[in-house]
């Protein structure tokens, strides 16, 4: 919305290391646009938690370490002077509050009138589509509306900068489906500059315009959603995020060999051994004879939407191929394997 | 078989409670009331002894309840922000702080008392004055109010509520008056009646630094078997009944309260 709301954030040289000497975040820089969503993605213990909480101000980076907002150092500025929003995965709700006095604790700590209070209360309960839950008390309230009343009360203070500890964690697979697309749409609609943890790769290529995939406290890759899908930097990338194969070859002009047969890949240079990754849902199926890669179908797993394929004998390690649903595949078969030459990615830095 | 052997068990413990807690204690309250405790209950019943020790210890009751009070207060304003640091601050330190705080629990109160006395013995106003036992009373109960909150405080999360409210703006003052206290609203309850029933029924350390001036309950009731009748001093034991036993009962009650809402959440 007209080049988003809140601030740019800059964290310059951040690392962590906490007092009985675990180093929890290697010094990170980055940089977020304003009204952009950045999305820090990884298994537990990457340090992602750690990377937002020393953007809120609740951790201090180690010496050197600075975080700017609009160009401004607050790294010495606690958190109640930063003018962040910010969802806790608990939500953190206040049980002695209603709903409403919850929403509008952050505007009554900065001293707003109880009219334009209630009216921002009131607008915030629309907007998280809450009506009716105004007077109740938090433990009346089911986990999802819990999320949402921790939403809107984080965005009541028109913020600098939303900060989201995997807010939907919390929740049960269908609900968090459904929060997904509803938080996405909010985000959208506030364009607000938005920090979000997750370690939820679909909640990462949802929300985040770009996203941060982490690793043991560092950075694995910065980009956006595709990017980081197609042209993953590394294995763990590519095994993180989504599903994917990650095939040993011998590579020479232009083709990779394996023990199945060959295929093209558009990266000419590569040479030597290589470990190639092919996403699932790249690989089609054809006649046997026409195909320069062919292997034994050893398992069909029928998901509903698509069945996935296991097949030996064209790689090392078994192949997963996710095939369309309509086709009869029996155990034994022998199948041909197409790959377009621009889904077989060459991942640089990996020897086999 | 089994069954016999844990039924018999629970008997003897029944009986073994009664013949030793509940059977003394009626007695001794009946004897409070009874006009010639070596006649027994023939030579009549009576409030006379009753009448006698209001008479002799009214101020001393009194200055009991002033002494919990006052200890209460104390507890309340230093124990609550201890425990709020200690919970939300961590680490070694706090812990250390911790144990230091909840020593007494371990040491004899006589040689707390001695303690208080050998350091401060020389302050003589402060000496004389019951203060100087609400300050023993403290010393005693500090780690009761502290232990009560900081449970409280793991039980809710209070260091996410904590930070959620500094996220919205709120300084330590107003997280700790907004948010932290009312929700440690049970663990402050709790400790607080802890609190002043044992500040009323502290013996140990009461009886080390008090002076004739400024006896307590159970220093009386110490003085009161060491000089007086029998039966003055079983009447002493009603009174003490009478006044600490509401306040156990009040407390049960609410423990059974809060456990019930806690189960809710």
């Amino acid at each position: 919305m007209n080049g988003g709301h809140g601030v740019t954030v800059r964290v310059d040289a951040c690392g962590k290391t906490f007092a009985d000497g675990t180093r929890a975040l290697e010094p990170v820089t980055l940089d977020v646009a304003r009204g952009e969503t950045l999305v820090f993605l990884g298994p537990s213990g990457c340090g992602k938690t750690t990377m937002l909480r020393i953007i809120a101000g609740l951790e201090q980076p180690d010496l050197g370490g600075r975080v700017l907002f609009n160009g401004n150092d607050v790294t010495g500025i606690p958190i109640e002077h930063r003018n962040v929003g910010m969802v806790f995965q608990s939500y953190a709700l206040f049980p002695n509050m209603s709903v409403a006095d919850n929403i509008g604790y952050g505007l009554k700590i900065r001293g707003v009138g109880r009219a334009e209070r209630e009216a921002r209360v009131a607008e915030l309960v629309t907007l998280t589509g809450i009506e009716g839950l105004e007077h109740r008390w938090i433990d009346q309230l089911s986990g999802g509306q819990r999320q949402r009343v921790a939403l809107a009360r984080a965005v009541a203070v028109r913020p600098s900068v939303l900060l989201l500890d995997e807010p939907l964690t919390a929740l049960d697979a269908a609900l968090r489906e459904r929060l997904r697309g509803e938080l996405d749409r909010l985000l959208r609609m506030l364009g607000i500059t938005t920090i979000y943890v997750t370690h939820d790769q679909a909640e990462a290529m949802v929300l985040g315009d770009r996203v941060v995939v982490m690793r043991k406290g560092a950075i694995a890759q910065i980009g956006t959603p595709r990017d980081i899908y197609f042209t993953p930097a590394n294995r763990f990338v590519a095994e993180f995020v989504g599903a994917a194969n990650l095939v040993e070859a011998i590579a020479a002009n232009g083709t990779i060999s394996l023990p199945g047969g060959q295929l093209a890949v558009e990266d000419a240079s590569a040479a030597g051994n290589v470990v190639a990754m092919i996403r699932p849902e790249s690989i089609h199926v054809v006649a046997p004879d026409t195909a320069t890669l062919s292997g034994l179908v050893e398992r069909v797993s029928f998901v509903g939407n698509r069945q996935r394929l296991t097949v030996s004998g064209a790689t090392q390690r078994p192949l997963l191929i996710d095939a369309p649903n309509t086709l009869e595949m029996r155990i034994g078969d022998r199948i041909g394997l197409d790959v377009d030459p621009r889904a077989v990615r060459i991942l640089p830095g990996e020897r086999a | 078989m089994r069954n016999r052997l844990i039924f018999a068990g629970q008997f003897a413990f029944t009986l073994a409670v009664a013949a030793f807690l509940i059977v003394p204690a009626i007695l001794s309250m009946v004897a409070g009331v009874t006009a010639n405790y070596f006649r027994g209950v023939r030579s009549g019943l009576t409030l006379q002894w009753v009448m006698q020790v209001w008479e002799l210890y009214a101020d001393t009751i009194a200055r009991s309840f002033v002494v919990a009070l006052a200890t209460l207060g104390v507890t309340l304003l230093v124990g609550i922000p201890a425990a709020y640091a200690l919970y939300v601050r961590g680490g070694r330190l706090s812990r250390a702080i911790e144990e230091i705080i909840t020593l007494p629990l371990a040491i004899p109160g006589l040689a707390i008392a001695l303690a208080l006395l050998l350091t401060y013995g020389g302050f003589s106003n402060f000496r004389r004055s019951w203060l100087f036992i609400v300050a023993g009373h403290v010393v005693f109960t500090l780690p009761f109010m502290v232990r009560s909150v900081m449970a409280v405080f793991s039980l809710i999360d209070v260091k996410t509520l904590d930070e959620s409210a500094s996220s919205l703006g709120a300084s330590p003052w107003r997280r700790f008056r907004d948010v932290i206290v009312p929700n440690a609203r049970s663990g402050i309850l709790a400790g607080s009646l802890m609190v002043v029933t044992l500040s009323l029924g502290e013996f140990n350390l009461t009886w080390m630094l008090h002076t004739p001036l400024t006896k307590t309950l159970p220093v009386g009731l110490a003085d009161s078997y060491a000089s007086m009748r029998l039966e003055v001093a079983s009447a002493y034991t009603l009174v003490f009944f009478v006044m600490i036993i509401p306040l156990l009962v009040v407390m049960q009650l609410f423990a059974d309260g809060e456990g019930r809402q806690v189960a809710r959440r």
